[in-house]
């Protein structure tokens, strides 16, 4: 053990103990799957731009919601953001007839105000962040159900956007690709700096490994913890207003589906559900799995119930091979090569 | 080496609620010179850390550095006063690079404004020559995972870290306790090393080998009392043991305690 050289540069064992090569194994294996079954069309600008629309969609929340996670928490509220902050841009500008960037600023402002309270009851009690978000995912679609019945009498409120607001947030570009792809590269962007580059991704990155000795080496952990939940919270209500641009209409219900899906997106991505591990472009590898199998279903015109087997099968082997991943990672430097 | 001990506890008590935990402890330890906080399980020993790192605050009591009186109200002040705690398992993030897990809390960075980004390089390198320099030559790549070292290397590692950022007086609390005999032997030689260094050096154990190897001055907890207080060459191993040993029964208790008298009356006579 002692005498073990270690060897530097590029090594397939290092590759191996990298959490995004399962990941993109993982995409391969389904994408490589579906375009035998899909052909051309899924090949083709049809197919890529329905699993990036979906991608775009779900991967903006998955961002945040990785990084809550490599830090130790959960987010389900993000489930109730979304038609939150989507009704609330719609009953401003739709109903009230006000600017839409008063209704964007009051709705993106929603989320973070429901990520603030999920970080302050988080950081200030001992109540695991998955039942506090699950109280607040039900306090904020009964909030958004009686305010909608309560100002317009009816659970969807219609809004058309003015052509610029519609082009940045909402437009479909060739007819097919929703702008919201790019808004999503942007993200990751912001989050590949927070998380890979930034001191504050080392920080988070701690408090996943260990809140306590995190602390005592002076991270002002509830800091940290409070603002990554107010970004999901951000990102969640990007999402709804995204919606409404796109689709002109606000739904009380409709955001369930971000709740398990991008929890799916971020395990299916490497990250260990108990914290401390996980990278941006796994998250990234994981959302574009989850969308291939997500429309690549219609494409191969398979029964969409093949489509949740898949899914579940996928997570299952991401949870195994990520634990897998971290025993190899404890072993690393211990085996010789 | 000089003679005002860096950190010395005058006489603290500490008792949460009616329970009694600390009786009158009275320690000092000074610049290059090992401590050995000798004391079977339940004895007080993590109290004792605590209170000296911080965590705790005394019932009663003083607490002073370089002969000033001191209060910690959080562990961040003892640390900002150089008193480095380092728990059993060394590092606490075993799926943190060596780098990023050496520099947490206090990341070096370079870029401008708000893109300053973490420097991997400068880390991976400082916290790689900080071992090394401990003799932990086996330690060259600053990107393996904390999960991939030794119990020896980790417990290296947090001690070197600790120097680094400029630790004065260094807690170790039971670092060989669950290592390897070959591993110990690293850590001591570790332990060594900062004593070199002119670091003042707390080290729990209940291994009296262990504390023998490296220890300058010496004192047995038993029942939250200092039971004995010696220095290196004043008692043998078999004795230390059994005054270790001893207070599992009353009848031995009441013998320390007046070992720990005498002990105490020969302390204040040298000083």
């Amino acid at each position: 053990m002692q005498t073990q050289s270690v060897c530097k540069g590029f090594s397939l064992g290092d590759l191996a103990r990298r959490p995004e090569t399962g990941s993109l194994i993982g995409f391969i294996a389904v994408y490589i799957f579906f375009a035998s079954l899909g052909g051309a069309v899924f090949l083709g600008a049809p197919g890529w731009s329905s699993w990036l629309n979906i991608a775009a969609e779900v991967g903006i929340i998955a961002l945040p919601v990785g990084l809550l996670m490599i830090s130790g928490e959960f987010d389900l509220s993000v489930g109730s953001i979304v038609p939150a902050s989507g009704m609330t841009l719609a009953m401003i500008c739709g109903h009230f007839g006000m600017p839409a960037p008063v209704g964007i600023v009051a709705a993106l402002g929603v989320g973070m105000l429901v990520g603030y309270f999920n970080g302050l009851i988080v950081t200030r009690t001992t109540i695991p962040s998955l039942i506090v978000t699950i109280g607040s995912m039900f306090a904020v679609m009964g909030l958004t159900l009686g305010f909608a019945v309560l100002i317009k009498g009816s659970t969807s409120v219609s809004y058309v956007p003015d052509a610029t607001t519609k082009a940045l947030l909402g437009q479909f570009i060739n007819g097919m690709f929703n702008v919201a792809i790019f808004w999503w590269l942007g993200f990751v962007a912001v989050f590949f700096f927070l998380l890979q580059l930034s001191p504050f991704g080392n920080w988070v990155f701690a408090i996943g490994g260990d809140r306590e000795s995190a602390r005592n080496a002076g991270i002002p952990t509830d800091k940290v913890s409070i603002s990554l939940f107010m970004m999901s919270g951000f990102c969640a209500a990007f999402v709804g207003v995204a919606q409404v641009m796109t689709y002109q209409t606000a739904q009380v219900a409709g955001g369930q589906s971000f709740i398990f899906n991008s929890i799916m997106c971020v395990v299916i991505g490497g990250v260990l559900l108990t914290g401390g591990a996980g990278s941006i472009i796994g998250i990234v590898l994981g959302t574009m799995t989850f969308a291939v199998v997500n429309q690549g279903i219609f494409f191969a015109a398979l029964d969409p119930n093949i489509g949740s087997i898949i899914i579940g099968a996928l997570l299952l082997f991401a949870v195994l091979s990520n634990d897998r991943f971290r025993t190899l990672a404890m072993n690393a430097a211990t085996k010789k090569k | 080496m000089s003679d005002t001990p860096i950190l010395e506890m005058q006489n603290v008590n500490k008792s949460f609620g009616p329970v009694d935990v600390l009786h009158d402890i009275s320690l000092k330890v000074r610049a290059g010179e090992v401590l050995c906080l000798l004391g079977d399980n339940g004895a007080g020993k993590s109290t004792l850390i605590k209170t000296l790192s911080g965590v705790h605050q005394p019932t009663s009591g003083d607490m002073l550095m370089d002969g000033e009186k001191v209060r910690f109200d959080r562990p961040r002040d003892a640390t900002d006063r150089g008193i480095a705690t380092v728990h059993q398992f060394g590092g606490t993030f075993p799926l943190m690079s060596i780098g990023r897990s050496f520099f947490v809390g206090m990341e070096p960075t370079k870029g401008w404004g708000p893109f300053k980004r973490f420097d991997r390089e400068k880390a991976n390198a400082i916290a790689v020559k900080a071992v090394q320099d401990f003799g932990i030559t086996r330690i060259d790549d600053g990107d393996r995972l904390i999960g991939g070292l030794s119990g020896g290397e980790r417990q290296s590692l947090a001690i070197a870290r600790a120097l680094h950022f400029g630790a004065r007086v260094l807690i170790l609390d039971e670092p060989t306790a669950a290592l390897g005999v070959k591993q110990a032997t690293h850590v001591l030689r570790v332990v060594n090393e900062a004593k070199r260094r002119g670091l003042a050096v707390i080290f729990i154990t209940h291994q009296v080998m262990h504390a023998m190897a490296v220890g300058d001055h010496f004192a047995v907890l038993i029942r939250g009392a200092i039971a004995a207080d010696f220095k290196k060459g004043e008692k043998s191993r078999e004795e230390i043991t059994d005054l270790m040993a001893g207070g599992e029964s009353m009848s031995d208790l009441e013998a320390q305690i007046d070992a720990d008298n005498e002990g105490q009356s020969s302390q204040a006579g040298a000083a």
